[in-house]
């Protein structure tokens, strides 16, 4: 798979097919966007109304805001980086059978399809960054060019989130209740990713078991560079790589081993 | 060196109940032992090579495997045995009016079905105002993809796929399309396409056209290879005489091919020269007549073959 021709023929492809790709991430705004009078603004006003909402319960039903320091940006951390995993591995999975018909009539590496799923993903995450930081200036965060490091767990964010795109896209040719079973799945990572919770509320003993989740990881970074004011250390940083590295190769793998099946299936 | 070379290929499709299942499905099927996948040869011993400008006109009835082949020769399915191999860019027209965005506007999926056939931006630029003119799509271009008839969709999609200048084409019954004078458009087009030098695969049901286009044909038979050769004419003959109930040949290289296909060839010679006794046309050359000659030959086939059902449509109007 790391062999020097796969590499060739990657960049063979990916000048052959530029084209390609930029009108399906065109597509992809084009369509999400048809519909929404506010055009481009309503992707950063949705996970602003959201981080509204939820303030507004977590701080004035639930209490949980006492005694964290930043709680709108400890909030926005969490729905930040959960929304990227949830709209990037979402879409991604669901794009191939989207295509299903292109795919079992024109020749076209359907990793593709995938590939621009989070890229657009991507490029929405990044317009809600933009408000991240604004509301860090408003909220009286100390910016630094420590913050530069956060181009670290977007890199990996972005590496993991293609690779289980590509796995979830694989399995979901084969079963078709993916798509809920997901649903599901992504309901209870929204749990379990401590996004208006704080783990330290827990018993010590179990602080370690939500690093086994990798969202959640990305999302401590963040909290930690921007909030604590503290660079993460080296092995924090090497888990954060590893999870992605480990489910690049994971989707890489289970792609490429079924993608000649696909035809069967679509 | 050949253009197509395709070796003693077989390609194996999948059937059974596994389509469209989901996790929970396949696990009780799995478990109550249901599950089941049927693995067809769609195409066993398939052998043939192409030089350059050669084009092969592949005959045989429905469910022969002929729309199969031409996937593994596009790239799109693999073969399970045997090689193929390719030489420069390949062109297919297969069902070219499915895939397209019903909700994107005719500009937008112009654009974007270009893309997917490899088409580059600069030259989608130059050809984009002659593609929509081809297709008397221009006004439309603001139009959503769905708003236009079935006509207007697959000229579209012809006449941006009939952009293309490449070595191999492939074509699985679109010769031309739509109607009047769209169809003779289209038709023309594809044999300027064709005399540009291109290496050309040709599946139709009409017959006439693999005469006039093929110097090679391929004959398969519920995947089974029957011949492969350049006697275009022989070949056809008595395709058309087995598709009245002649009986099948043996494969090429085995006891009696040569000879049954000699008998059929001769059989529908004789049966064409009856017919043109009778100063009637070659039923096979349906689509090129006009409307009145083809509902009148139309009728004449019924007669001949399905009187009671014709009676009966004639009885309830």
């Amino acid at each position: 798979m790391f062999k020097l021709t796969f590499w060739k023929k990657a960049l063979h492809n990916a000048n052959k097919y530029r084209f390609l790709f930029e009108q399906l991430i065109l597509r992809d705004f084009r369509k999400k966007y048809r519909r929404a009078a506010l055009g481009v603004l309503w992707s950063l006003l949705s996970p602003l109304l959201t981080l509204f909402v939820m303030k507004l319960v977590f701080t004035q039903f639930f209490g949980r805001g006492d005694g964290v320091v930043h709680y709108t940006i400890y909030l926005f951390s969490g729905l930040l980086v959960y929304n990227f995993y949830r709209e990037a591995t979402q879409a991604g999975m669901s794009s191939l059978m989207e295509n299903n018909k292109i795919i079992s009539k024109i020749n076209v590496p359907k990793y593709l399809f995938i590939l621009s799923e989070n890229v657009s993903a991507m490029i929405n995450f990044l317009l809600t960054l933009v408000v991240y930081f604004v509301f860090c200036a408003v909220d009286g965060i100390h910016f630094s060019p420590r913050m530069l490091m956060l181009i670290h767990p977007i890199l990996w964010l972005t590496l993991m989130n293609f690779g289980v795109s590509l796995l979830l896209a694989s399995w979901f040719v084969f079963f078709r209740d993916m798509k809920y079973l997901y649903g599901v799945f992504l309901r209870l990572l929204n749990y379990v990713c401590a996004i208006f919770y704080q783990v330290d509320r827990f018993p010590k003993r179990y602080h370690n078991l939500f690093l086994l989740n990798p969202v959640y990881v990305v999302i401590k970074y963040f909290r930690l560079i921007v909030i604590d004011e503290k660079i993460p250390s080296t092995q924090y940083q090497v888990l954060c790589a590893g999870y992605a590295i480990f489910f690049l190769i994971l989707g890489c793998w289970t792609y490429n081993h079924y993608k000649n099946e696909f035809i069967y299936y679509l | 060196m050949a253009v197509i070379e395709c070796k003693d290929v077989g390609i194996r499709y999948k059937t059974g109940n596994f389509r469209g299942i989901g996790l929970k499905e396949y696990i009780m099927k799995r478990a109550t032992s249901r599950y089941e996948v049927n693995e067809v040869w769609a195409d066993k011993h398939i052998n043939f090579a192409l030089e350059k400008g050669e084009m092969l006109g592949i005959i045989g009835t429905n469910g022969a495997g002929k729309s199969t082949l031409l996937k593994a020769v596009t790239g799109i399915m693999l073969p399970a045995e045997g090689s193929l191999r390719t030489r420069g860019s390949i062109a297919a027209f297969l069902e070219l009016a499915t895939g397209f965005d019903p909700e994107m506007t005719i500009r937008e999926n112009t654009y974007l079905r270009g893309a997917m056939l490899g088409y580059t931006r600069a030259f989608m630029l130059e050809r984009y105002d002659s593609i929509l003119e081809f297709a008397g799509l221009t006004e439309f271009q603001d139009y959503t993809f769905k708003q236009l008839s079935s006509g207007m969709k697959s000229r579209l999609a012809f006449a941006i796929a009939a952009q293309v200048d490449p070595d191999i084409l492939i074509l699985d019954e679109v010769l031309s399309v739509g109607d009047g004078a769209f169809r003779k458009k289209s038709g023309d087009k594809m044999r300027e396409i064709l005399s540009a030098g291109v290496t050309g695969v040709l599946v139709s049901h009409s017959i006439s056209q693999i005469r006039e286009l093929c110097n090679k044909v391929l004959w398969i038979d519920h995947g089974h290879q029957i011949t492969f050769s350049d006697d275009v004419e022989l070949y056809c003959d008595a395709y058309e005489a087995f598709l009245r109930g002649g009986t099948l040949p043996p494969l090429q290289g085995e006891d009696g091919h040569a000879e049954q296909v000699a008998r059929l060839a001769a059989d529908q010679r004789a049966y064409k020269e009856e017919l043109a006794a009778k100063g009637l046309e070659d039923t096979d050359r349906i689509s090129e007549m006009t409307k009145e000659q083809a509902v009148a030959t139309a009728i004449r086939i019924l007669q001949e073959h399905q009187p009671d059902a014709l009676n009966k449509q004639l009885r309830s109007g």
